[in-house]
């Protein structure tokens, strides 16, 4: 079996005195989109922070691509490829929409095919180019905030609750984007509320709880076990559709 | 995709621009004459293009890195001293009745007093602010103690007494435009600050450095996680902030024809007004903030003497009730 391309291992993260992470264990494969499930507060985010390097891990191990990244600063990861879409989309908003995705690509202006494979995948952002990316409406900013994670091939995108306020058309719309990324050479670790989206994107899923892994196996597995989905997560997939 | 309703145009504000204006006429009436309302504005517009250039780098420190500065003063002290030292020394050279004679001294001492103020800026970032990066109250109580410590050290190298400055010739006196007495020197105060607000308008606006400390004032953790290394950036800013600081320090002693070693201390206050009327990590704020500044202590200054400095903070409590973040609030992650 190939190596996981990231793996956590054990991974304890603090954010001042409180204990957030208890020791998780998990692996995103090579390929595909995993999602990451839990309650409220169980975790789910401060792991996505602690492997991009906001939050610094206090015993573990990250490792990534056959490498450990553990004590590796933000910008170094970013630089390994690794991509970041946090749950306030950190928009530029003072900055247009062009603005935005130009800054997110570090070795210079996107090249044009890459664009209109953007551009197709987020038809708003070609609308709104010159536009203030602060006067976009929460989906359109969600789009922006995916497109600058993937202006350049990226190896890992990190996606904090990407369907979050969004209206039921919008999450359609980032479903379609999902499956299409799932199509390039990209792993997605993808945080998530919305059961029916992680159910219909997901391949591999983790369940948190209390700062702890629970559970992992494939999406599939979970979504057609209501049992288990009452288990880990209190309510069944069923129940949200 | 559906993109939904069209965005509103982003329109530029310029409601805070008009605040220039509105002051100048405001005084007007309350001038006894016209020349000598022209004479007050051209000092106001003058002594604003200084502190803008004194505060322009203080304002970019506090959008980029959160970080309280109380020490920005000494970086204006060492400035003046040092483009003073290099002026006086070329004595021959400022006396001369010609502009080249006088650009040979002028040109060494300012560049003299930015790279001396800039050097200093990236020692103090080393050594006295990074180790209290995200904790306000050290930050204050660290960079007021250095200002001290700063302060102390001019009076060893340079001594306690005030060095009085005398003007190259050519920036000496006036001329006279209509009825009203122009200083020379306030109007090269005025170019020189217009090209250096031009300057950083350019960067900011046109360059992907600049792109990068706009982004970068909004949401240092995100450009962070895009790959650019803020803290790199960070030093950059502040030392350039602090040669600025240099350069309006050095003009600022030409302006006063002095230099003693609380010239910095003595503009903390005033920089901190026109930050805050500003809106705190915004240069265009900054600017027209700084010439309101400069204009509200001239009139004041003239119609009563002993108001001007309360005239700026009324200034500022009133700008903060009209906009409690300032004239251009910077959005903040």
């Amino acid at each position: 079996m190939a190596e996981a391309l990231l793996s956590l291992a054990g991974v304890n993260t603090h954010i001042g005195q409180y204990h957030i992470l208890q020791g998780v264990d998990f692996e995103v494969p090579r390929a595909g989109l995993t999602m990451l499930l839990g309650r409220n507060g169980a975790g789910k985010t401060t792991t996505l922070r602690t492997v991009m390097g906001l939050w610094q891990a206090s015993a573990g191990a990250i490792r990534y691509d056959g490498a450990e990244i553990t004590r590796r600063t933000t910008p170094e990861r970013a630089r390994l490829g690794i991509a970041y879409v946090p749950e306030n989309m950190g928009i530029f908003a003072g900055l247009t929409v062009r603005e935005n995705v130009l800054l997110a690509a570090r070795s210079g202006p996107p090249e044009d095919r890459r664009l209109e494979w953007i551009f197709r995948l987020f038809p708003a952002l070609q609308k709104f180019w010159h536009a203030h990316a602060g006067n976009l409406s929460g989906g359109q900013k969600q789009m922006l905030a995916i497109a600058r994670a993937i202006v350049e091939p990226r190896r890992l995108v990190l996606v904090d609750e990407p369907t979050k306020g969004l209206a039921p058309s919008i999450i359609a719309n980032m479903i379609e984007a999902f499956r299409e990324l799932k199509r390039t050479e990209t792993s997605l670790l993808v945080v998530e509320q919305n059961f029916h989206f992680a159910r219909s994107v997901g391949d591999t899923v983790a369940v948190m709880d209390s700062g702890r892994i629970v559970h992992a196996g494939r999406m599939a597995d979970l979504a057609a076990d209501d049992a288990l989905q009452q288990k880990l997560l209190g309510l069944s997939l069923q129940a949200h559709q | 995709m559906s993109s939904g309703s069209s965005l509103p145009a982003q329109r530029l504000d310029w409601l805070p621009l008009a605040l220039i204006p509105a002051i100048a006429l405001a005084a007007l009436p309350f001038i006894p004459s016209l020349p000598t309302w022209v004479t007050l504005t051209v000092a106001g517009l003058a002594m604003g293009m200084m502190i803008f250039m004194m505060a322009a780098g203080l304002t970019l420190v506090f959008g980029l890195m959160d970080i309280m500065n109380f020490a920005h003063g000494v970086f204006i002290s060492v400035g003046a001293y040092a483009g003073t030292t290099v002026l006086l020394a070329m004595k021959p050279s400022m006396q001369a009745d010609s502009l080249a004679a006088n650009l040979s001294a002028i040109v060494p001492a300012v560049l003299a007093a930015m790279a001396l103020a800039g050097f200093l800026g990236w020692f103090f970032e080393r050594v006295v602010i990074r180790p209290v990066y995200g904790d306000h109250l050290k930050q204050i109580l660290v960079t007021m103690g250095g200002l001290i410590v700063v302060e102390q050290l001019i009076h060893v190298v340079w001594g306690p007494d005030i060095i009085p400055l005398p003007r190259p010739a050519t920036i000496t006196g006036s001329f006279i435009v209509g009825d009203a007495a122009i200083e020379r020197y306030r109007v090269l105060a005025v170019l020189v600050g217009l090209a250096v607000f031009a300057a950083m308008w350019l960067i900011l606006n046109r360059t992907r450095l600049g792109l990068l400390i706009r982004a970068g004032v909004e949401n240092r953790e995100m450009v962070e996680s895009l790959g650019y290394r803020i803290r790199t950036l960070f030093v950059g800013v502040f030392v350039a902030g602090s040669a600025l600081a240099g350069l309006g320090g050095v003009m600022w002693a030409l302006y006063q024809e002095s230099v003693n070693a609380q010239i910095g201390m003595q503009m903390m206050v005033v920089l901190f007004i026109v930050l805050i009327i500003g809106g705190l990590g915004s240069v265009g704020g900054c600017f027209v903030g700084a010439l309101l500044v400069g204009l509200m202590a001239n009139y004041t200054g003239y119609l009563a003497p002993k108001l001007a400095l309360g005239s700026n903070i009324l200034l500022m409590v009133l700008v903060l009730l009209w906009r409690p973040r300032g004239l251009f609030p910077v959005g903040k992650a």
